[in-house]
């Protein structure tokens, strides 16, 4: 096909024009059956994942002369890279428990954010305004260091000393940009509400509170979901970010194995192993999330 | 609990005196005068933007005036220290769009304000819900969400809805306009049927063949004032003022 055609349609600017290279071969969605492009992403990772792991796998054998292989370091690994020491909570669990707390924190925290954005008063508006923007434009990892270093490690309430563990702090650090997060949701959600609704149940003789509680936010609900479900994934593979500050989370205690091990060629395959975990983690929600997309954008 | 005041039945139950309102630059409302008596039905028309939709707005204090008095029931609305939930319970208001609360049935958005503004009792508040439903004809389609029902379906929920507070003063703002052609009749079959028992009606609204039939009075505002006003027998058929004349002429 020749590549400058005379457009059917006369325009001076240059314009490229679809074109095959000889030789080359077309495919199509054809190619590929009834299966559906969101099911072929996940096939495709799946195929690269296995053959990734096993290359690596391999590849660490044949290298190394070590008296084990590379397989067998990796299951060795695995219960301390996933639940953690034995007795304590670390490992890929204290991430997802991480992510829980935060999530929880960050939430509830946000919803009240988010209505003080839409204050009457002018100074919890305007101050909520101020928090909500402050924690939005921070880098994550400055927010933990800042949290890590200015929380105290143990706090003495009524002659008792309390120990505050480190992935508490890290999780309350991370809580903060999803509050802020939140806040915008919840702030862009009442706003989508029509007035209309206001207005009626104003007529009706509803206080503003009452309005807020009994009719606007059951109705931001299912605009708030999907973007509340984005956020979790995003915070979810956040969580990584506190193994820098000495929390043992599946991050640091890879890194901990690895170095028990020594071998440099472990590296990759047992990176890809915890990858693996956060993906077919967090995968299975951002699916629902597109999923309750598609219908609550049907409904409306 | 009510605000204490010095009405009583044989005064204007809505007295507006001299209003202005603006929005900004724009004058919306520039001194209007309209007295209605308890249980009056009352229709106000002219072209759009003539400031009608704000003026009813301005009677439940959805919006507020820059000058001049508007009372119901003796209750200064424009007044800052007045406890706006108070008014509300008097004043009932139908709108345009509807405005049902979309996450409730239709059964729900009737109950919901009796029960949580008044406190009343949940089995109380059903009962009469039922009795509304009935009223306005839509037996069967109490567990029907808004988005299930048509245009002329939801406005006869919304009227009920506001029936349930138990008003005295109920405000129409062109609840028929947005419906389709077929359905305005149920709607006004609705208001025909409040209007005819008793109860004090202040319509906006472009039905002429309604107005001239359920009215006691038509008011016809252009710009911001009332032109002309008279009872329905007289008013479409000896207009006086040369806008009168022109809009009757368009519109019938």
């Amino acid at each position: 096909m020749k590549l400058h055609q005379k457009p059917k349609t006369p325009t001076d600017l240059p314009v490229l024009k679809p074109f095959v290279v000889a030789g080359s071969k077309t495919w199509s969605m054809e190619t590929f059956g009834t299966i559906t492009a969101d099911r072929r992403i996940l096939v495709a990772f799946a195929i690269f994942l296995i053959a990734w792991l096993s290359v690596d796998v391999v590849y660490a054998q044949i290298q190394s002369d070590a008296n084990q292989s590379a397989f067998a370091t990796l299951v060795k690994w695995t219960p301390l890279m996933f639940l953690g020491p034995p007795g304590e909570l670390g490992g890929f669990v204290l991430n997802i428990v991480v992510s829980f707390i935060a999530m929880a924190l960050g939430t509830f925290l946000g919803l009240w954010l988010g209505l003080g954005q839409i204050s009457l008063n002018p100074i919890i508006r305007r101050s909520s305004w101020a928090i909500t923007q402050l924690f939005r434009n921070s880098p994550w990892l400055v927010l933990l260091f800042y949290i890590m270093l200015l929380m105290p490690f143990r706090v003495t309430i009524a002659g008792v000393d309390f120990d505050i563990p480190g992935w508490w702090k890290a999780a309350f650090a991370l809580s903060l940009p999803i509050m802020a997060n939140i806040s915008e949701i919840v702030r862009g959600a009442i706003a989508s509400i029509p007035t209309g609704q206001w207005e009626s149940a104003e007529s009706l003789a509803f206080s503003r509170t009452q309005t807020i509680w009994q009719i606007i936010l059951p109705q931001c609900v299912k605009r708030m979901l999907p973007p509340w479900m984005n956020w979790y994934c995003i915070l979810t593979m956040s969580t990584p970010l506190v193994s820098i500050l000495g929390v043992s989370d599946g991050m640091s205690l890879t890194q901990d194995a690895l170095a028990a091990e020594s071998r440099s060629e472990f590296l990759i395959p047992m990176y890809l192993w915890l990858m693996s975990w956060f993906f077919i983690y967090s995968y299975p929600i951002a699916k629902l999330t597109r999923r309750l997309e598609h219908r609550f954008a049907v409904n409306e | 609990m009510s605000t204490k005041t010095d009405w009583s039945a044989d005064q204007p139950i809505v007295s507006i005196k001299d209003v202005y309102k603006s929005f900004g630059e724009l004058e919306v409302l520039k001194g209007i005068n309209i007295d209605v008596m308890k249980g009056e039905v009352i229709c106000i028309i002219g072209p759009s933007g003539s400031g009608k939709s704000t003026l009813i707005r301005c009677i439940n204090a959805l919006n507020d005036i820059n000058s001049g008095s508007i009372k119901v029931k003796g209750m200064e609305v424009n007044d800052s220290e007045l406890d706006k939930l108070e008014l509300r319970k008097e004043v009932g208001m139908v709108f345009q769009q509807y405005n049902l609360f979309p996450h409730k049935t239709a059964l729900e958005n009737i109950m919901m304000a009796p029960l949580k503004v008044l406190n009343q009792p949940i089995k109380e508040v059903e009962e009469k819900a039922r009795q509304l439903i009935e009223r306005v004809n839509l037996v069967g389609k109490e567990s029907s969400y808004p988005g299930e029902l048509s245009g002329g379906q939801q406005q006869r929920v919304a009227i009920a809805r506001s029936l349930a507070m138990n008003p005295e003063v109920m405000l129409f703002d062109e609840v028929t306009a947005a419906l389709d052609p077929e359905t305005v009749n149920e709607v006004l079959l609705a208001i025909k049927d409040l209007a005819q028992k008793g109860m004090t009606c202040i319509l906006v609204t472009h039905e002429m063949g309604f107005a001239r039939e359920i009215a006691d009075h038509i008011y016809f505002t252009d710009r911001g004032v009332i032109v002309e006003h008279g009872p329905p027998a007289t008013f479409f058929t000896e207009a006086k003022d040369p806008r009168t004349q022109e809009f009757l002429s368009q519109i019938l």
